[in-house]
């Protein structure tokens, strides 16, 4: 059984069909990256593999006991943060909000999981910090921590490398690349970094309103859609 | 000075006004920080606003001040929430509107009925003789209420107020505890506004909070700080007007104000040896 699977599902954005007749799975440990033009409904598909937009017409369906809301979501950058005054740890640690439902605080058993995700991402000694003086890649960082302790199973990433520098960027799809293949983590990833998508993904999705593509990396290097799009990457 | 507080303290509309004072700066310290950080700091003026119409009505029609005022400046809450969220009206724009038609109608029927007079600055600029009895009682009892639901949902409202892309994935009612939190500005606001004044009440909010995020870098040491600062501004405020006979509101904030610019200083020193430290 698939994490999630999707048939034949519309997605309308006020009355206007964005996605249409798109079907696709995610299975246990995959790593899928989401690619496409600006405007091709990639938003919108993540909002609705969240649960947050019904769709118009198809079914999602969540397998293997992943819920909605347990699926570790990194949502695109914006310059919100840039005042906030917010430790890395209270940050990370509200990752773990989803597992409350309506009790209010936070046990131990949360705290050590904010603890041992943050080892994990090499953030420990940042703890204390304040989220706003970090750097663009500590920053993407700490919210992955974030994520990881929103869930088990799947890691929803929505373009996250966008404004990192290069190194950095290599860096974090390592890092990604790791959390999927020693945790059995399934990573979707929106991506413009074709390259590196090509690279690190085991199975591609091209969307373009629908399924232009939905197969293996391999299989999209060979085929005729990802050849145009790894031959052009003007638009990257 | 010593002596001064004491005869202070024996006048029985002093305590209340101190009462009400402390629980009503503590709740809009800690609203505060989220109404800020979320860009929402102009709705406890909107609301003050509606406020100062509600209190106008209530005076008119005989009613209770604050049972009259308190739905009412909820119903706006709510409404200037969802303004802001979607409307082809802007928030701020919408805010302005709201909060002038409310003035409007409030001193129309206030000019209808009693006349403009002492009452009418009495609103606009509060009174630190506002308080009876059973406001005291219910303030209290209202405020207490705002206190028990923060600390309950305080992990929710840090985290829309973190990010509510993020808090709505992993599935918190983001439109419940945005309301939630509209609905308690609005009872701090209504709580606070007769004694404060509707032209200063949103002080109340806006200034602890800028305060210690001038310091502060942690979400919890900002919420703590703000409540520390904002109860000790209001009884240093309120002390001035009694022995100098000051408007209570206005001396408040600028209590307020000069603690703004120490911290400001404070947080350019610190910042400085930072930087050479390094």
């Amino acid at each position: 059984m698939a994490l999630i699977r999707c048939e034949n599902i519309s997605i309308a954005y006020e009355g206007q069909t964005v996605v249409h007749d798109l079907s696709f799975q995610i299975g246990q440990n995959d790593y899928i990256c989401i690619v496409g033009e600006n405007g091709s409904g990639k938003s919108t598909l993540v909002k609705s593999l969240l649960g947050l937009k019904a769709p118009a017409k198809g079914r999602i369906e969540l397998g293997d006991g992943l819920k909605a809301n347990e699926i570790g979501y990194l949502p695109q950058q914006k310059d919100v943060h840039k005042d906030f005054p917010a430790s890395v740890y209270e940050v990370v640690l509200s990752g773990r909000l989803n597992s409350r439902g309506f009790r209010p605080f936070y046990t131990a058993a949360d705290k050590s999981k904010v603890r041992q995700n943050m080892e994990l991402l090499g953030i420990r000694d940042l703890e204390r910090h304040c989220f706003r003086d970090l750097s663009g890649g500590q920053k993407q960082r700490v919210l992955l921590a974030r994520a990881l302790c929103a869930t088990k199973k799947l890691l929803l990433l929505d373009e996250p490398v966008t404004g990192l520098d290069p190194i950095v960027t290599q860096e974090f799809y390592q890092l990604i690349h790791q959390i999927n293949k020693t945790s059995g983590i399934a990573v979707v990833m929106v991506s413009h970094d074709i390259e590196a998508v090509v690279e690190y993904a085991s199975h591609v999705l091209h969307l373009q309103e629908t399924a232009l593509f939905f197969g293996t990396a391999k299989e999209y290097k060979a085929s005729e859609v990802g050849k145009t799009f790894l031959g052009g990457g003007a638009h990257v | 000075m010593f002596e001064k507080l004491i005869e202070m303290f024996s006048y029985p509309f002093m305590v209340r006004a101190i009462l009400v004072g402390v629980m009503v700066s503590l709740c809009s310290a800690l609203l505060g920080v989220s109404l800020v950080l979320k860009r929402y700091s102009m709705i406890g003026d909107g609301l003050s606003h509606v406020g100062f119409g509600a209190l106008a009505i209530a005076a008119a029609v005989n009613a209770a001040p604050l049972t009259f005022a308190i739905p009412i400046v909820i119903l706006a809450a709510v409404l200037l929430l969802r303004i802001s969220g979607n409307s082809k009206i802007k928030g701020d724009a919408a805010i302005a509107l709201i909060s002038t038609s409310a003035l409007a109608i409030g001193v129309m029927v206030i000019s209808m009925t009693t006349g403009m007079n002492t009452d009418v600055y009495n609103y606009m600029f509060g009174s630190i003789l506002a308080m009876s009895t059973g406001d005291v009682k219910m303030s209290i009892v209202l405020s207490a209420a705002v206190l028990v639901l923060y600390i309950l949902f305080y992990q929710k409202i840090f985290a829309i107020t973190f990010d509510e892309t993020f808090a709505l994935g992993t599935g918190v009612k983001v439109n419940l505890y945005n309301t939630l939190i509209a609905v308690l500005t609005a009872v701090t606001i209504v709580l606070g506004m007769r004694m404060m004044g509707a032209l200063l009440i949103s002080s109340l909010i806006i200034f602890p909070a800028l305060t210690s995020m001038r310091i502060c870098k942690t979400f919890k040491s900002v919420i703590i700080n703000s409540a520390v600062i904002s109860v000790i501004c209001l009884f240093i405020g309120i002390t001035i007007s009694y022995v100098w006979a000051t408007p209570a509101g206005a001396s408040v904030v600028v209590v307020n104000l000069g603690a703004l610019i120490l911290y400001t200083m404070i947080g350019v020193v610190k910042n400085r040896s930072f930087l050479s430290g390094k």
